[in-house]
């Protein structure tokens, strides 16, 4: 794995939430989400080892993941955190390869999605994901069962006022 | 109606590969036997299990890829492959070393053949000579055959061809290329990978995204230009006062509309590459190839330029098959 990468500085934007629960909030849905999904961990090896970066590039903060600690960190956009990889992209961009809606390649081809640092770890987390077919809404809903049929319908809502994928599509839904 | 040969890296893949509308899907164990051995891709011996038995009842078949050459003394881990797909119900086993031929074909007699694109057989007396030696089913043809030269090769073998329509598109004798042997020191041949992710590195620099494999910086894209595989034959190059793609443009193959025509050439069945793509791509192109080949049984007209966005380069060529070579 290649040696700690730092992000170059950026403009510090508002931020709309405190940082820590929204960390807290995100680590819990990644440990609920490893758990319902534990081949994630298996079918990335080594790589679930690698922090990465995510860097969604239209929202105020940078997220850093590290899959093997089950632990999810919210961070300023002004920070420059150690890590293994990174990847950068729209929020669009990120929740339609989650989704299956889109394409990976496709997406680094168009120059939709960069990546940076350790290439092979992104791709085992990359293809991890895809493998494991998760749903957003409903690992959002798992959290709190008795809220599931809520976030479903916040879910839908979101969907289609802002276009953005927060489910999983089926076969059917895959476009032309 | 011609074969739909399609690809799925992961069990998720091949499950889209079936319910899009495959005839049949090809993938490999998570190891050195297959020539996709990429990070987070492929099938423990229990998901290859799985993923037969959902696509046998769905109608699907399943070719298990082995398609590397075994190193000296290793050979254990491509014997068991063989048995291991044999007992996991594959419907064949796509093979290119001839060593791992005559071991497959004389230790499991039952289990049908085929001979991978990485064995580079592309004339009527070395694919004859794979049937009666090891009992070859089926061919998969190199991308560098002309259709009249395809058709040429059906007049003289009763061997099945098997032909590439899309995806990726190595420019270079396949299963002899060395290109990425040299800049990394793994073989794609031997280790099952072209251009390890393990070697690649890309960053964002003044002057654009760099791709570098092993160290060599191979190409430098502008930002929002299309961005190709960080493969050497695809690569960038300075020599003397030029720059260019020396071996091949970025581009992918598209070869939907020479479809009718390679279907009067005898082929049997068609390809679709892309074992390292998500399962996203898997139901576009194979859906899109699904209409196609049924059209094509129907004298209907190809559909074209639905997958463009999907391509290397986001551009495509119908590759050798309509032979213009610069």
């Amino acid at each position: 794995m290649p040696g700690r990468m730092t992000q170059p500085p950026m403009p510090a934007l508002p931020l709309p939430l405190p940082l820590s629960p929204l960390a807290a909030v995100l680590s819990m849905l990644m440990r609920s989400t490893l758990r319902r999904h534990p081949a994630i961990l298996g079918r990335m090896g080594a790589a679930a080892g690698a922090r990465f970066l995510i860097d969604v590039t239209n929202v105020p903060v940078l997220l850093l993941i590290e899959p093997a600690l089950r632990r999810a960190r919210v961070l300023p956009r002004s920070a420059r955190p150690a890590h293994d990889a990174a990847i950068r992209g729209r929020l669009s961009a990120f929740l339609s390869m989650l989704h299956g809606a889109e394409d990976g390649d496709a997406l680094f081809f168009s120059g939709e999605l960069t990546i940076g640092g350790d290439t092979a770890a992104v791709l085992a987390l990359r293809n991890a994901l895809d493998d494991a077919e998760i749903d957003l809404t409903e690992e959002i809903a798992g959290l709190a069962p008795a809220a599931g049929p809520m976030a479903r319908r916040l879910s839908g809502l979101l969907e289609r006022r802002t276009g953005l994928s927060l489910h999983r599509v089926t076969e059917t839904e895959v476009r032309e | 109606m011609m074969e739909l040969v399609c690809p799925a890296g992961t069990p998720a893949a091949l499950r889209a590969a079936v319910e899009a509308g495959a005839h049949t899907v090809y993938c490999g164990f998570a190891d050195e036997t297959n020539a996709r051995n990429f990070p987070g891709l492929n099938f423990s011996r229990e998901e290859m299990a799985a993923g037969i038995d959902f696509a046998h009842d769905r109608g699907a078949k399943v070719l298990v890829a082995i398609n590397t050459f075994p190193r000296a003394g290793a050979q254990d881990l491509w014997h068991r492959a063989v048995a291991d797909a044999a007992a996991a119900g594959a419907d064949a086993v796509i093979l290119a070393d001839i060593g791992l031929l005559a071991h497959a074909a004389e230790r499991h007699p039952g289990l049908r053949l085929h001979l991978s694109v990485q064995a580079a057989a592309a004339n009527p007396d070395a694919i004859n000579l794979y049937a009666q030696a090891f009992g070859v089913r089926r061919v998969v043809l190199p991308r560098v055959l002309t259709v009249e030269e395809i058709a040429a090769i059906n007049r003289e073998t009763e061997v099945e061809t098997e032909v590439f329509v899309f995806g990726g598109l190595c420019v270079m004798a396949e299963g002899r290329c060395s290109l990425s042997s040299y800049a990394t020191g793994l073989s794609p041949n031997m280790n099952g990978v072209c251009s390890p992710a393990s070697h690649v590195a890309y960053a964002e620099t003044a002057k654009g995204q760099e791709a570098r494999l092993g160290g060599f910086l191979i190409h430098r894209t502008a930002r929002g230009a299309p961005v190709p595989y960080p493969t050497l034959c695809k690569g960038c190059f300075t020599s003397g006062d030029q720059t260019g793609h020396i071996f091949e443009d970025p581009v992918s193959l598209d070869a939907t509309r020479l479809i009718p025509a390679l279907r009067k050439a005898g082929v049997s069945a068609l390809k679709i590459e892309g074992r390292q793509r998500s399962r996203a791509y898997v139901t576009q192109v194979v859906r899109a190839f699904r209409a196609a080949v049924e059209a094509a049984e129907r004298g209907d007209p190809m559909p074209e330029g639905l997958l463009t966005r999907l391509t290397e380069g986001q551009a495509a060529t119908t590759g050798a098959y309509a032979k213009t070579w610069r």
